[in-house]
């Protein structure tokens, strides 16, 4: 992977920036320092890493405003930051840049539930973004797995999913408006507490941007009421073929599961190792989640086992109270921190067609044996999100390289049989390079051709999503 | 009128223009531009559909009807629930995918589920410069580069062309009921439909009616399995009461004629469509009233969408209207009037300065020529 050479205009520039920086953020909102600044090197893709010339942490829409009508005036490149938990590099930042962290910028401003949203500045954790309305018994429904740690900006940056997406959409779909601040310094209000924004749908081209158009600060979001209950099952089956049609089967009843999991079982056997969730011996591995009261659960759960039975499971097993719910959850939810005790690993994520399911998986062997590399499936089977864990050791020789190699052959894979190359983590710089493959360079024309709209200098993030190759005219 | 049958046919034809060309599906929508007419109903029919994974991509001139057939035949449908805007209109035509993704438009349903824009996965469009372009795909879930998709939604042609659309799409439930309350006034019955959409009791309409038979009626609507849709009608019923609960083809019959305003079908006068917050709908109506602005109400989205017939003299009251739901946030469209309203005043809610300088900006990369629509969602950038 490649990132552009430093500009030296913007390197020489670097103390008298800082300077003009610090009058207009507080002193400790600047970090100028090269041990402090360390600190920004990387986002969860720890395998790429690089010192920004400076970071700062604006508290405001408008001390985000100040920094970056400076930058812009400077020349200078500037990546925007929100918890840093992205897996595919979206928060990386290159030597001559300024990374812009809304850590500091986390308040809620304000709830209304008659209106059913909330509004908040885009520091805030996804998690936290539910705990402050669940007491009045609602929730924010994208849960992406890092919703502990990651940043709402991010959230928005990446269009971030997660298990429950299934049924209540992703990012784009719960976000009614943003305050964004454009690389000049101008600030913009697109949409708001009510549906459907007027005019071209710049929102909706907003989100999924992985911070290349503006740096949003404020989001208002929709919250929905929570559900009375919530009851898993799971299936265990003897091969991914048999739980790829169930999974159809589910679908294409008419039942609809809040989140619909798959596990391979090179993943049940690690888990099973790690967390000891009991699971069956089998090969593929459905957990199937409903929502509603006792009775609604019920009356789902009864069509679900029977499309299961028509299928041959190995086992059923059906919650019946809280802590069999947590146990069948127990193995999915550690299978992660499962895998990296193992191993290290990186963690893909393509889209395919459910009906592709059993063709991609067994092609995905295929290559592990050419490769010599293990994996690891567990994914989101509802949505055909998948999200192969690919197994390497870092301290051999020329493994992570194999590894990024036979990902981006998986990868390819999805788009072949008519899938994407990101479902959810974005691309990056992880997957920049690949965009060749799944777009017409017609397509990526058009693409930076919004970027040339919003940021005509290309300073936001600029060495993201596109490969280097196209975008290299552009960056200047 | 052109109507070209082939992606690559339509992309000549738009090189090879030098004069605006008014865009359309099946004419329905009441929306088309000055110009030559390029109908997009050549570009027609299903190119997958499997039930299986919930996806379907279309041509964009193909017949909603004929998708509505095919997603019949297996249990299927559009979620979103796509208005039908002829009768409203008085307009003759059949409706087409490309126009429903190009308008994005959605039904009762949308506040439940998403609107159009919301169930598109992807697309391909010959944009005004006659590249053939393709954005999103068929799965489900899809964060590869920039969302185009969302983009073109809503943009009315004036973009591009969209020449195929894939769409996610649902299984339709066993079972559906609605609540049925007369007699209520605007403000208690808004205050009753934000309250059901605060339940977990998954309510996938609600609307209030000012004139039904000479009363106001309020609605609320529950789909799903069998017995969890009769116990959310019945919890719903005991928490905000109800005169009447109708079920299967009754509740289908009374959320159409919501989904395509038909109660203002054969009465006069301008037609808005108003956006806003739920809580605003009835502060707004009297805002208006008090303004000498009286409108005949059909409130949805638990009045977050307002119908409002107005008299068709003047700008019909558009002014007005669009000052106090700017004062309240949200956006006014105008859907019915006749000419010389339309003369007077715009049919799109104009944007702040800055937002219709971006858009001016998107249309000059897409449309570098000005020649699809052209102002039909705002100037050019000169």
């Amino acid at each position: 992977m490649q990132m552009p050479q430093p500009d030296p205009g913007a390197l020489s520039q670097k103390e008298a920036l800082a300077a003009a920086l610090r009058k207009v953020l507080p002193a400790d909102a600047v970090i100028s320092d090269p041990a402090e600044t360390r600190a920004y090197e990387c986002d969860a893709l720890t395998a790429y890493r690089c010192p920004p010339m400076l970071a700062v942490l604006p508290a405001t829409t408008d001390e985000v405003s100040d920094v970056l009508r400076l930058c812009h005036q400077f020349g200078v490149p500037v990546v925007p930051r929100g918890s840093g938990t992205s897996l595919a590099g979206g928060a990386l930042p290159t030597a001559d840049c300024v990374i812009l962290g809304v850590a500091r910028m986390n308040a809620v401003l304000e709830r209304n539930y008659d209106d059913r949203f909330i509004r908040v500045q885009t520091g805030i954790t996804n998690l936290r973004v539910t705990g402050e309305v669940e007491a009045d018994g609602f929730f924010y429904a994208p849960d992406p797995s890092s919703q502990l740690a990651c940043a709402i900006a991010g959230n928005i940056a990446m269009n971030s999913g997660g298990a429950h997406c299934l049924k209540y959409g992703v990012t784009t779909n719960n976000l009614l408006g943003v305050t964004m601040v454009m690389m000049d310094g101008e600030v913009i209000e697109v949409g708001g507490p009510y549906l459907d924004a007027g005019g071209l749908d710049l929102l909706g081209l907003i989100c999924g941007s992985e911070g290349q158009l503006g740096v949003v600060t404020e989001a208002t979001l929709r919250i929905l009421p929570k559900p009375e209950g919530a009851r898993p099952v799971l299936m265990g089956f003897d091969s991914n073929e048999v739980a790829g049609a169930c999974v159809r089967d589910i679908i294409e009843a008419g039942v609809l599961p809040v989140a619909i999991e798959f596990m391979d079982r090179p993943c049940i056997e690690a888990t099973e190792a790690f967390a000891g969730a009991g699971y069956p011996d089998c090969e593929a591995l459905l957990i199937v989640e409903v929502e509603g009261s006792p009775a609604e659960i019920d009356e789902q759960l009864s069509v679900i086992t029977a499309i299961a039975q028509r299928h041959n499971p190995v086992e059923i097993r059906e919650s019946r109270s809280a802590d069999e719910s947590a146990r069948i959850w127990l193995g999915r939810k550690s299978a992660f921190g499962a895998m990296g005790q193992i191993n290290d690993y990186i963690c893909l994520d393509g889209t395919i067609p459910i009906s592709e399911l059993p063709e991609v998986l067994k092609r995905m062997g295929e290559l592990s044996d050419q490769y010599g590399l293990k994996v690891a499936n567990v994914f989101h089977a509802g949505d055909g999100n998948l999200h192969p864990l690919i197994l390497f050791d870092a301290n051999k020789d020329g493994d992570l390289e194999t590894c990024e190699a036979m990902g981006a052959e998986i990868l390819k894979l999805c788009v072949d049989v008519g899938g994407c190359l990101s479902g959810e983590h974005g691309v990056g710089v992880e997957k920049r390079d690949l965009m060749t493959h799944q777009y017409d360079p017609s397509d990526l024309e058009l693409q930076m051709a919004v970027k040339d709209v919003f940021d005509p200098k290309w300073l936001l993030n600029p060495a993201k999503v596109f490969p280097l190759a196209t975008s290299e005219t552009r960056r200047g | 009128m052109a109507r070209p049958e082939t992606e690559a046919a339509l992309a000549d034809l738009i090189r090879g223009a030098n004069a605006p060309l008014a865009i359309r599906g099946g004419g329905t929508r009441g929306l088309t531009g000055a110009g030559e007419v390029v109908e997009t109903t050549g570009l027609h029919g299903i190119r997958l559909y499997e039930p299986g994974a919930l996806t379907l991509v279309a041509g964009a001139g193909t017949p909603l009807a004929e998708i509505d057939t095919i997603l019949g035949e297996k249990g299927q449908r559009l979620a979103f629930e796509p208005m039908d805007h002829r009768a409203l209109l008085g307009i003759e035509g059949e409706p087409t995918i490309g126009g429903v993704a190009a308008a994005n438009i959605s039904g009762p349903r949308r506040l439940q589920v998403g609107a159009a824009r919301d169930h598109m996965l992807g697309i391909r469009m010959v944009t005004g410069s006659g590249e053939v372009v393709k954005n999103g795909g068929r799965v489900m879930k899809n964060v590869t580069g920039y969302d185009l998709v969302k983009l073109m939604a809503g943009s009315h042609g004036t973009l591009g062309v969209l020449t195929e659309v894939s769409l996610k799409v649902q299984a339709i439930p066993e079972a559906e009921r609605t609540l049925i309350l007369r007699g209520q006034d605007m403000g208690a019955a808004i205050t009753d439909l934000t309250r059901a959409m605060g339940t977990p009791f998954d309510v996938s309409g609600a609307a209030w009616l000012a004139d039904v038979n000479g009363q106001s009626e309020r609605r609320i609507r529950v789909e799903g399995m069998a017995g969890s849709t009769a116990y959310r009608a019945e919890k719903l019923a005991d928490l905000l009461g109800a005169d009447t609960v109708v079920e299967g083809a009754e509740s289908a019959a009374l959320w159409r004629e919501l989904r395509d305003v038909t109660p203002f079908a054969d009465k006069a006068g301008a037609v808005w469509k108003v956006s806003t917050r739920p809580t605003s709908a009835a502060p707004l109506v009297d805002a208006l009233t008090a303004q000498g602005i009286t409108a005949d109400v059909i409130a949805d989205w638990s009045g977050g969408l307002l119908w409002l017939r107005v008299p068709d003299t003047g700008d019909a009251g558009g002014s007005a209207i669009r000052a106090e739901v700017t004062r309240h946030a949200g956006h006014a469209t105008l859907i019915r009037a006749n000419d010389a309203t339309r003369a007077k005043i715009a049919t799109f809610h104009p944007q702040p300065a800055p937002l219709e300088k971006i858009a001016a900006g998107l249309r000059q990369k897409f449309d570098p020529r000005g020649i699809l629509n052209p102002g039909l969602m705002g100037p050019a950038l000169s």
